[in-house]
C-alpha cells in the first residue's frame, strides 16, 4: 500500500452544514436596520448618531460586564449585543439625554438578557426591557419628542424652524389627547398625513417613524429567511383589521407609532418569540389585539412595547401548539 | 410533467454531483477481499466455509436460518485465509471471511433464464433471498423480507426510488441512465411478487435525463402499468416516508412500515440487482459506488466488488491532498471512518474523501441555541428537534418520547440548518437509542415480574391444597 498522509477526523453526520451562523444572522439584522437608522439622521439630525453610538457602546460594555459577572464565555462575536443596542436606540426619543441611554442599555442587556443566561435564554426582548425601565423611570424624557429636522419636501410640518428647541407630539399622542380630526387638520389632508408617516417626517422615536424604511429592512429579513413572515404580517394585519372596530382609521393605525418597528424587528426576536409555526400565528394575533386595546383604552397613546413584552411572557404557552408529526393522526383523521 | 413533493420541511444543500456525467467503470478486484458475514439489517450469518477452503465468485459463504437475513457470497475466487472480526463501515466489528484473490475470477455456474413470468411469487422471493439482495440505498434491509408482507396487508404500488437526494452521490442516477431496462424489469418482478397493480419510478428533477431515458424505455417495452414521476430536488426527498407522501399523498403511520399504506419502496439500484439475480442468476457480489470528494484524484462511478477495502480504492485512485475525512455514504447521513481499513459492503452507495476543507464543511464547535426555529421549520417529520435535543442533553427520556423522538428518521437536516452548529441529530440519535434500550429493559422487567407472579400464584394455589391434604 502506498504511503499516504492520512489523519482522519471522525464526526457524527451530517458532514456538511449550512453557512448561516448566529453572527451572520445578526449581521443581516444590522443590514436590515440600516435604512431606518440612516433615515433617522436625516429626519432628526446628528443627535440621532449620538444616541445610536451611546446605546451600542453601552450595550457592548454591558454584555462584557455580564459575561464577567455570570462567568460566561466572551460573546461579542455573535453581534447580538450590538443588535440590541441598535434596536434600543431606535425606540428612544432622539432628544434622550446620554445617561438615560446608558441606563437603558445596561438594563436591557443585564436585566433583559444576561441574568437569564445570555443569548437565546432571554424570555423578553432585551431592547424593550431597557426601554420599559426608562419609560417608568423618566416618563417625561421618554415622551418629549422633537420635530423632524428636515422636510424632504413631502410634509408641511416643521417649517424652517430651528431644531431641538421645538417639541411636538407624536401622531398617536395627538389622537389620544385631542382627536384624529385635529391630527388631519394639522397635516392639511389625510394624504399628507399618510405620506408623512410613510416617509417618517413626524415626531416619534428615533427609528420608528418611517414605515417605508422599516418595510425595506423587514422585506430584506424575510427574503433572507432570517425572520418568518408570519409574525410581522399577522401582527400588522391584526391591527389593521381590529382598529376599525374601535373607530380608528386602519391605514393610519398601522403606519403610526412603533408598529412596523415592533412587528419586523422586536416581535420577531428569536429568543422571546414562539418557535412553532402555529404558535407564531397565535402570538402575532395576541400582540396585535393587545396593541389595539392599549392604544384605545390605556393612558398611553402607543401599545406596541407593552403588547410585545406581554406576548413574550405567554410564549411558552403558544409553543404548546406543536406542528403535526408525520404519521401521527388526530382523532378526526383516524375517524375518516 | 407534474412535479411532486412532500411538505413541510426539507433543505436544498449544494448538490455537488461532481460525478453525474461519468459512466460506470468496472473497478479491478482487490488482492484481498474482506467480506463481513453480516451486511444487512437483521440476524448475522454463520460462515459456510473454513479457513483454507477454495471459493469461487458467487459461492455462498455465509447464511442464516433466521427469517430477517440475507446470505453473503464470495466476490473473488481464491483461498479463504482467515475468518475473523473486522471493522465494518457501520462502525461495528463483524466476523468476516477474508479471501485471497487468485485473480482467476472463477465463477460458480450460473443458469440465466429468459423471463420471470412463469415463476411463482414464492420462487421469485426465494431467488432474491438466495442471491443475497438487500436494499442498496444504504439501509441494507433484506429485500426478500420487504416483499413478503403479512397476509392481511395488500400492496397496491411499488415505488422505485430514484430520488438520490444526498449530495455527491450519483450511482442511482447512473443506474437509471445505463440500466433502465433492468430497473424497470425489477419493478415488474416486484409487482408480480406482491400483486401490486402499479409501478412508479420517482426521479428528482435534477436528473431529468434519467427520467426521459426511463420513460422512453417504458414506451419501448409497451408497459402501461409503470410510470415515471418527477419529484422536487429537495433533501430528504428520497426518504421512504417523504417519497410516499410526495408521490401518493399517503402517510406511513408512526411506528409503521410503508406496507401499512400498501406500498413497497425500492431503490433503483436494488431493482437492477433483483433483475440480475432473477434473470442472470447473479448473486450480489458487486455494486455501483460513487467515489467523490475533493481529496480523491480520480472521482467517478465504479462497479466495485463487495469486500474491497477502502485502502485499495485509495491506492488505485490516488489522493491529491492529505486525507482528513473518509465518509461511507452521503454527506448527510454517511459514517466517517476512523481508518482506511474498512471494506465496501452491500450498503455502501458512496465513498467520499475530503482534505482539511471537511473541517470547514461541518464546524463542530457549538454556540448557544438562539431559538431561531430553523430546525422546527425544516424537519421533514414535523418534529421539534430543538426540544428533543434539550431532553436528550438532560437525559429526559420521557419528554423525548412524548416529543416523538422515535419518529426521527435521522436525516441530519436539523444539524445542517442550525446556525449555532448544535449537534442536534447526534443527540437525538442517542436519546432514541436510550429510549429503545429502556423499553427493552422494561419489557424484560415486566416479563420477570409476570413470571414471578405466576410462580407465586401457583404456590398460593398449591398451599391451601397442602393444608387440606395435611
Amino acid at each position: 500500500m502506498a504511503n499516504y498522509d492520512i489523519d482522519l477526523v471522525v464526526t457524527s453526520a451530517p458532514h456538511i452544514k449550512d453557512k448561516v451562523t448566529t453572527s451572520s444572522i445578526m449581521r443581516d439584522v444590522i443590514i436590515a436596520i440600516a435604512p431606518a437608522l440612516i433615515g433617522s439622521v436625516f429626519i432628526f439630525g446628528l443627535r440621532s448618531i449620538l444616541v445610536i453610538i451611546i446605546s451600542v457602546v453601552s450595550s457592548i460594555l454591558a454584555e462584557v460586564l455580564g459575561n464577567i459577572i455570570f462567568h460566561k464565555k466572551p460573546s461579542l462575536n455573535d453581534l447580538s449585543a450590538s443588535v440590541s443596542g441598535l434596536l434600543l436606540a431606535m425606540t428612544l426619543p432622539p432628544s434622550s439625554p446620554w445617561w438615560m441611554v446608558v441606563v437603558g442599555a445596561f438594563s436591557g442587556i443585564i436585566l433583559g438578557k444576561m441574568i437569564f443566561g445570555g443569548i437565546g435564554s432571554n424570555p423578553f426582548n432585551p431592547a424593550l426591557v431597557g426601554r420599559s425601565v426608562l419609560m417608568v423611570s423618566w416618563p417625561t424624557y421618554m415622551t418629549t419628542w422633537i420635530k423632524p429636522q428636515i422636510m424632504i419636501g413631502l410634509s408641511n410640518i416643521s417649517q424652517a424652524t430651528p431644531v431641538d428647541s421645538i417639541t411636538t407630539a407624536t401622531p398617536l399622542g395627538i389622537v389620544k389627547l385631542q382627536s384624529y380630526a385635529k391630527l388631519i387638520s394639522d397635516f392639511g389632508t389625510k394624504a399628507n398625513l399618510y405620506k408623512a408617516l410613510f416617509f417618517g417626517t413626524v415626531g416619534g422615536s428615533l427609528g420608528e417613524t418611517s414605515a417605508l424604511l422599516l418595510l425595506i429592512g423587514g422585506i430584506y429579513l424575510i427574503a433572507r429567511k432570517v425572520i418568518d413572515w408570519k409574525i410581522p404580517v399577522i401582527y400588522i394585519g391584526t391591527v389593521f383589521v381590529l382598529s376599525p372596530l374601535f373607530g380608528r382609521d386602519p391605514l393610519f393605525s398601522i403606519l403610526a407609532g412603533g408598529l412596523f418597528l415592533g412587528a419586523f424587528f422586536m416581535a420577531t426576536d428569536y429568543s422571546s418569540s414562539p418557535i412553532t409555526p402555529m404558535g407564531k400565528v397565535y402570538y402575532a394575533i395576541f400582540i396585535g389585539f393587545l396593541t389595539v386595546l392599549i392604544r384605545q383604552y390605556s393612558s398611553y397613546p402607543e401599545g406596541v412595547m407593552f403588547s410585545i413584552l406581554l406576548g413574550n411572557a405567554v410564549v411558552p404557552y403558544f409553543d404548546k401548539v406543536m406542528p403535526k408529526v408525520y404519521g401521527v393522526f388526530s382523532k378526526k383523521e383516524v375517524a375518516k | 410533467m407534474k412535479v411532486f413533493t412532500y411538505s413541510p420541511g426539507g433543505i436544498h444543500p449544494d448538490e455537488s454531483k461532481l460525478t453525474k456525467d461519468l459512466s460506470f467503470e468496472v473497478f479491478k478486484s482487490p488482492p484481498i477481499a474482506v467480506i463481513p458475514l453480516q451486511q444487512h439489517t437483521g440476524a448475522p450469518n454463520n460462515p459456510l466455509v473454513q479457513v483454507g477452503d477454495y471459493v469461487k465468485v458467487g459461492q455462498k459463504i455465509g447464511d442464516s436460518t433466521q427469517p430477517v437475513s440475507a446470505p453473503v457470497h464470495a466476490t473473488v475466487s481464491g483461498k479463504v485465509i482467515a475468518i475473523e472480526e473486522r471493522l465494518c463501515p457501520t462502525g461495528a466489528k463483524i466476523k468476516s471471511v477474508i479471501i485471497e484473490n487468485d485473480y482467476k475470477d472463477e465463477w460458480v455456474e450460473l443458469s440465466p433464464r429468459k423471463s420471470f413470468e412463469d415463476l411463482p411469487s414464492e420462487e421469485l422471493v426465494k431467488i432474491i433471498r438466495e442471491h443475497g439482495i438487500v436494499g442498496l440505498g444504504g439501509a441494507a434491509f433484506p429485500t426478500s423480507v420487504k416483499l413478503t408482507p403479512p397476509k392481511d396487508k395488500v400492496i397496491d404500488t411499488i415505488i422505485g426510488n430514484g430520488a438520490e437526494c444526498e449530495p455527491y452521490l450519483t450511482v442511482d442516477h447512473r443506474n437509471m441512465l445505463e440500466y433502465p431496462e433492468k430497473v424497470i424489469t425489477g419493478i415488474l418482478i416486484e409487482m408480480k411478487i406482491t400483486g401490486a397493480k402499479k409501478g412508479i419510478i420517482a426521479v428528482e428533477e435534477n436528473k431529468l435525463d434519467a427520467a426521459n431515458v426511463l420513460e422512453n424505455k417504458i414506451k419501448e417495452m409497451g408497459l402501461n402499468n409503470v410510470e415515471v414521476v418527477l419529484v422536487k430536488t429537495k433533501y430528504p426527498q428520497g426518504g421512504e416516508k417523504q417519497l410516499i407522501k410526495a408521490v401518493l399523498k399517503r402517510e406511513v403511520p408512526s411506528g409503521g412500515l410503508p406496507l401499512d399504506v400498501g406500498v413497497v419502496v425500492q431503490n433503483v439500484g436494488t431493482l437492477k440487482a433483483i433483475t440480475e439475480a432473477v434473470l442472470e442468476d447473479k448473486p450480489l457480489i458487486e455494486r455501483g459506488v460513487t467515489i467523490s470528494g475533493n481529496a480523491v484524484s480520480k472521482p467517478g462511478n465504479y462497479i466495485i466488488r463487495i469486500g474491497t477495502p477502502a485502502s485499495f480504492i485509495i491506492d488505485t485512485l490516488g489522493l491529491n491532498r492529505k486525507l482528513r475525512k473518509l465518509i461511507f455514504g452521503g454527506p448527510m447521513t454517511g459514517i466517517a471512518q476512523p481508518t482506511v481499513d474498512v471494506p465496501v459492503i452491500k450498503g455502501t452507495s458512496g465513498i467520499l474523501m475530503f482534505g482539511d476543507e471537511a473541517l470547514e464543511m461541518a464546524p463542530q464547535e457549538e454556540s448557544p441555541c438562539i431559538r431561531c426555529a430553523s430546525c422546527v421549520d425544516s424537519c421533514p417529520m414535523g418534529l421539534m428537534p430543538v426540544l428533543i435535543d434539550h431532553a436528550s442533553r438532560k437525559n429526559d427520556l420521557k419528554t423525548a418520547e412524548t416529543l416523538h423522538a422515535l419518529d426521527c428518521i435521522e436525516c441530519g437536516v436539523c444539524s445542517y440548518v442550525c446556525p449555532a452548529k448544535r449537534h442536534l441529530t447526534e443527540n437525538i440519535k442517542s436519546v432514541k437509542q436510550a429510549i429503545i434500550k429502556q423499553r427493552k429493559i422494561e419489557a424484560a422487567k415486566q416479563a420477570a415480574f409476570e413470571k414471578l407472579k405466576a410462580q407465586k400464584m401457583k404456590e398460593k394455589e398449591n398451599s391451601p391444597k397442602e393444608v387440606q391434604n395435611g
